[in-house]
């Protein structure tokens, strides 16, 4: 997870000396800490693991601590039951169109941002980073009154309407998630050189192919960390698609954990697999991308 | 969305060029032709419409129609304005509304006390260059990536009454999930779980922007490491502190899914944002009433917004 930073170098070298002075029972006492609160960090998950790959009955008559009964039987109920393929496709529906979009909006109004000075700049990048953090739930009377009441053909959505629809979750996720994108880019195309621009204007490159040829070419780190974070979050987005689908075959993935749940009884195995089919891609994106993801997070404002 | 971006003092990515940068880099808008100058607004105006008509009028439209009373059948006309009622019904007449305002505070805590210290003290340990580093790194981090409704749907396999874990170990017959006098606890450690790795992500990447030779100055001055940490380190963290304790605050204030996941925010659960939800998609829509609970939400998260705003793009105007 180490990742390029200015001076980390300095930072290293005393942190090697910090460690080296530390005496040795400090030293195992801290690994100490840390290997048990990894291990239980990781042991829900683990738990989960463990628990999907045998049968209920199993369980039942050896316990959760017992090994051996291994199947993957589960994992086949699990994706027939919840219907996975289908929320998997929903999911895909709804996160590349949302994700291509937040990026080529945000790119764009960072781009106006970082590149030319007017009157509102501060002000609407204000505007764009407070819409990120609003609570969801405040805003949710009158877009889904709005969501009703827009009338779309029925090629866009069978029922007339935007509410229950792709689209509203794919125009809602962009709008939410444009702000803390634009903030994330437009400081980072304030650091690319001047000279770069004044070149190109001699050379009578216009407004467009300037940012479509020039810039964005050279944002692809900030594009790629912030690519990484918006799929694991338009995957894992809840709220929304909880309370502006109104059937349940449209639901994504994260939505439609619930169908794992008997009415009356749960088995709890069946659980398990699901759980650990639904954050098995999370955490792909994590492991491989690793760097990208960390990196967003941390992205931001950028003091010399 | 249940993780809160952040910006902090470290750009993590290689910077192109850095030393070309200049204070204002922009140029007026005057000295385009009329072909850049509409490929400018448009540039601007999309994302910004799609902004203000997603976000920031419904926000508006909250707080209009938190002075109404509509039953959200019949046109707009509908409407009758009854000025403060809804507010004063919320305060007085809503048995659930207390409770929630007390859980959202139980939140805010237990993500303040527990959460936030345990991250702090994760990334100044994580912070030296000690073998298995990346490992407990990746390790606390790992549940970060997962839907809080995911992580709350996960650890059923531990609360669950007849199943559960807990139970299968000692015995016991608690519904974890279920009990009113439980729930909000283990909905809370389950909360912990995820926000901690979040928390000590936040701060190691602040901590490895503090300028080394500040802790060497502290150390030959003979301070100890936790009066280095508390005196020096923490002090000079101070716009990430700001930004970890604004994203808290937000993130007590408007948790939601994993609570809904468990029994849509009934029986103990309750918060705010769960009761603007349940009177707003259940079966009787209470559209004034639900939009003076989301007006409260709004202010109350205003401030943070305003503090937020203020650390952010400070940067900008230097």
């Amino acid at each position: 997870m180490t990742t390029a930073v200015a001076g980390e170098r300095a930072a290293m070298r005393s942190a090697a000396v910090d460690y080296a002075r530390k005496p040795r029972g400090r030293r195992i006492t801290m690994h100490v800490f840390l290997i048990i609160m990894a291990v239980l960090w990781l042991f829900p998950i683990g738990y989960a693991l463990l628990s999907s790959l045998r049968p209920y009955a199993y369980t039942q008559q050896h316990g959760y601590f017992s090994l051996g009964g291994w199947t993957l039987q589960n994992y086949i109920n699990a994706w027939q039951q919840a219907a996975f393929t289908q929320h998997f496709i929903n999911t895909l529906y709804i996160t590349v169109p949302a994700v291509l979009l937040t990026l080529f909006l945000s790119s764009c109004m960072g781009f106006v941002l970082a590149r030319f000075s007017f009157a509102l700049n501060i002000t609407l990048l204000g505007v764009f980073l407070a819409a990120n953090l609003l609570p969801q739930q405040a805003l949710l009377i009158p877009l889904f009154r709005m969501f009703r009441a827009i009338q779309v053909p029925t090629w866009i959505n069978d029922s007339g309407t935007l509410l229950n629809s792709f689209w509203a979750l794919i125009l809602v996720n962009t709008a939410f998630q444009t702000g803390f994108c634009t903030f994330v880019l437009s400081n980072y195309m304030k650091t690319l050189p001047k000279e770069l621009y004044e070149s190109a204007q001699v050379d009578g490159a216009s407004v467009w192919r300037q940012y479509w040829q020039l810039t964005l070419p050279l944002c692809r780190p900030p594009l790629a960390a912030l690519a990484t974070l918006l799929v694991t979050w338009i995957y894992n987005e809840f709220f929304w698609a909880t309370v502006l689908l109104q059937s349940g075959d449209k639901f994504p993935i994260t939505s439609s954990l619930n169908n794992l749940r008997g009415q009356f009884f749960t088995d709890n195995n069946l659980v398990a697999a699901g759980s650990i089919v639904v954050a098995l891609p999370p955490m792909i994106v994590f492991f491989v991308l690793q760097k990208q993801f960390v990196s967003g997070l941390t992205l931001g404002a950028t003091k010399g | 969305m249940a993780v809160t971006p952040v910006m902090t003092d470290t750009d993590t990515l290689e910077e192109p060029a850095r030393g070309g940068r200049s204070r204002r880099s922009g140029r007026g808008l005057s000295k385009l032709s009329r072909g850049d100058r509409v490929t400018v607004w448009l540039m601007l105006g999309v994302p910004t419409a799609l902004v203000l008509w997603l976000v920031w009028v419904p926000g508006l439209l909250s707080v209009v129609l938190s002075f109404a009373r509509w039953e959200g059948i019949g046109g707009l006309n509908t409407i009758q304005w009854v000025g403060l009622d809804n507010y004063q019904n919320v305060f007085t007449n809503y048995p659930p509304f207390h409770p929630a305002l007390e859980h959202n505070l139980i939140w805010l805590l237990v993500l303040f006390f527990v959460a936030t210290p345990l991250g702090v003290f994760l990334a100044v340990l994580l912070d030296r260059e000690i073998k298995g580093g990346r490992f407990y790194q990746s390790a606390f981090f790992l549940p970060v990536v997962l839907s809080l409704a995911l992580v709350g749907f996960m650890w059923q396999l531990i609360y669950s009454q007849d199943q559960g874990l807990i139970n299968q170990v000692t015995g016991g017959n608690t519904d974890w999930y279920g009990d009113p006098n439980v729930n909000l606890w283990a909905v809370l450690v389950a909360t912990c779980w995820r926000q901690t790795g979040y928390v000590m992500l936040l701060y190691l990447a602040g901590l490895k922007a503090v300028d080394p030779s500040l802790r060497e100055a502290a150390k030959v001055d003979g301070a100890t490491e936790s009066q280095t940490f508390f005196r020096v380190t923490l002090p000079v963290m101070r716009p990430i502190n700001v930004i970890v304790l604004v994203i808290t605050f937000i993130e007590a204030l408007r948790a939601f899914d994993i609570v809904w996941v468990v029994n849509k925010g009934r029986n103990g659960l309750e918060l705010i944002s769960t009761l603007v939800t349940s009177n707003i998609v259940g079966e009787a829509s209470r559209i004034g009433f639900g939009s003076a609970l989301a007006t409260i939400m709004l202010v109350i998260s205003s401030v943070f917004v305003v503090i937020y705003l203020r650390v952010a793009i400070k940067d900008e105007e230097r």
